[in-house]
């Protein structure tokens, strides 16, 4: 009886000891050209820390000194990206796609631990359209402009049309000033890669001409895992013809391009890259780049640069030394989910540089990210330290908000999409 | 009867160790994939059998150390369990040396068990 009791407890003292996994470092705020890449580390579990959702009973994002947050939306149906209209309307994409087989316990464990991070709302599949016809800053107007998409996330407007990046379609709506309802049933203009959609987000931009539209396509794994051939057509990003639809690879290797962007003094097509997870609290850096045409950015042979990652094989080393640096290293584990640059007009020092929303961490023990940064650029290149832009989606252990998409206004403002509160943000300098 | 369950445990054991090889094989993802859902069902079973065992240890008819073998058994496969959640080739070789280790703590368990058994039967 007593060697069974002894036996009992010893079992459950030896569990709690096989869960400890390997200590974490405090968060060294990794950025810029050349992050320290520590070595790859992993416990028998990975790190990792849920959000913990709550209300805002309140409160409100934090933001700097001279400027002003306001919702503009509550309310929604997950809000990804954002997208301003020529008249000032601001469309929201509101979806939740995925839905990858589940192959191994793990999955099913690491589904139910990650599911309580977000929402429990199901996802819109549908653009909403808001406006605020007044120009007080209140968006009164509120109104369904397309539903029925299949988990829209990237959109992009050029030539009069409406570029909605579904997890399944690249498709089009003709659209005719303060319109606040879509005419007719979109136009697909490419089929997108969906099979088993692992990460199902289609990233989207446009040129300025409104000739090439650029979309992200993430991998279908953290690392392979799901075997190489579903990896066809995935990590890269698209670019696509806005007449004919022909679609080609324009950079490959970038693990998952969330949000794309053209620089607007070089129009450089940028994008943030949510990197591989479980090697550790400050492995692999996320990143913000500038997308090189034909460059291949690693995923998943190598990451930044030619440093190997022995858990794909059979390796390419061929591809290992192909692998390039990306520009500008933002914290492991923050998940970049928006990009929007900067215009002339917004007060220092926000006028030139890059808005990126983070996310926020699952795979680190010490959160990182939950926050919109201001990555500042000179002469079309990163300069210098990110600063934070909004902050305060944690308190108490508690997170009320996960921004994704930002957007800029250019009435001068930014918008900002937060998918825990369903909430659609608007940050002003305060004179406006 | 404890060392019935636990027997019914080793086939499960046996093919996590064959498809963990065919993985440092091939590295077809599928065969990782049949590993862990084979060390996963072994561990339920391997986990009725330790109960069985205690409560036979309980009402004095069992032995510690099969009841010792079947919690060692379980506590390395609820390893190999986890090192089987790593990502693609992370595993290996780790995964493949301790589904060996657990195949053979678990044969020693039911020989040990079984063993008893038959005595108690004979007696």
């Amino acid at each position: 009886m007593n060697a069974a009791l002894i036996t009992g407890s010893a079992v459950v003292a030896l569990i709690t000891a096989l869960g400890v996994v390997a200590q974490t470092t405090p968060g060294p705020g990794q950025h810029g050209g050349n992050p320290e890449l520590p070595a790859p580390q992993r416990g028998l579990l990975p790190d990792m820390a849920i959000a913990e959702p709550a209300g805002w009973d309140g409160r409100l994002p934090t933001v700097p000194t001279g400027w002003t947050i306001k919702a503009i939306a509550t309310d929604l149906k997950i809000p990804r990206q954002t997208l301003v209209l020529p008249n000032g309307d601001i469309l929201v994409a509101e979806g939740r796609g995925g839905g990858a087989p589940k192959l191994t316990p793990k999955d099913f464990i690491a589904g139910v631990i990650k599911a309580r991070g977000n929402t429990a709302v199901k996802g819109g599949n549908r653009l909403t359209l808001l406006r605020d016809a007044d120009g007080d800053g209140a968006y009164e107007g509120r109104w369904v402009y397309a539903e029925n998409l299949d988990a829209p996330y990237g959109l992009a407007f050029a030539g009069g049309k409406i570029y909605v990046a579904n997890q399944n379609a690249l498709v089009r709506f003709d659209y005719t000033d303060g319109q606040t309802q879509a005419a007719a049933a979109p136009t697909t203009v490419a089929l997108l890669p969906s099979a088993v959609n692992h990460h199902w987000t289609k990233a989207l931009t446009v040129d300025a001409e409104g000739r090439f539209l650029y979309v992200g396509i993430g991998s279908n794994s953290n690392i392979g895992e799901r075997g190489m051939a579903v990896e066809e057509n995935r990590a890269l990003v698209w670019q696509v013809d806005a007449t004919t639809g022909a679609v080609r690879p324009f950079a490959t290797g970038l693990r998952n391009p969330t949000a794309l962007a053209f620089e607007p003094g070089t129009r450089q097509l940028w994008t943030v890259v949510n990197e591989r997870d479980e090697l550790g609290p400050d492995l692999v850096p996320d990143y913000l780049t500038s997308v090189r045409e034909g460059a291949f950015y690693g995923w998943p042979y190598a990451y930044w640069g030619p440093n190997v990652d022995p858990r794909i094989q059979p390796g390419d080393d061929e591809k290992v030394q192909a692998t390039v640096k990306p520009d500008y290293a933002l914290q492991s584990h923050s998940a970049p989910l928006g990009l929007a640059f900067s215009q002339a007009g917004l007060p220092a020092p926000f006028a030139e540089g890059a808005f990126v929303g983070l996310h926020g961490s699952w795979n680190r023990q010490e959160p990182v990210g939950y926050k919109v940064i201001f990555v500042p650029f000179s002469g079309g290149k990163p300069n210098g330290a990110p600063v934070d832009f909004v902050a305060g989606f944690q308190a108490d252990g508690k997170t009320m908000g996960r921004p994704v998409g930002v957007t800029l206004d250019p009435k001068g403002a930014v918008i900002v999409a937060d998918d825990l509160s369903n909430t659609v943000w608007r940050v002003t300098p305060s004179a406006q | 009867m404890h060392a019935v369950i636990a027997t019914s445990a080793l086939p499960l054991f046996l093919g996590a160790l064959l498809s963990d090889w065919a993985y440092s094989r091939s590295f077809q993802p599928q065969w990782i994939n049949f590993s862990s859902w084979l060390i996963a069902g072994a561990l339920v079973l391997t986990g009725v059998a330790m109960l069985w065992a205690l409560v036979e240890l309980l009402r004095r008819r069992g032995s510690l150390i099969s009841l010792l073998l079947l919690l060692a058994t379980f506590v390395l496969g609820f390893v190999n369990a986890l090192v089987h959640a790593r990502d693609g080739a992370a595993t290996m070789p780790t995964g493949l040396v301790l589904s060996a280790m657990v195949l053979v703590l678990a044969a020693v368990a039911v020989g040990v068990g079984l063993t008893a058994w038959c005595r108690r039967a004979a007696a």
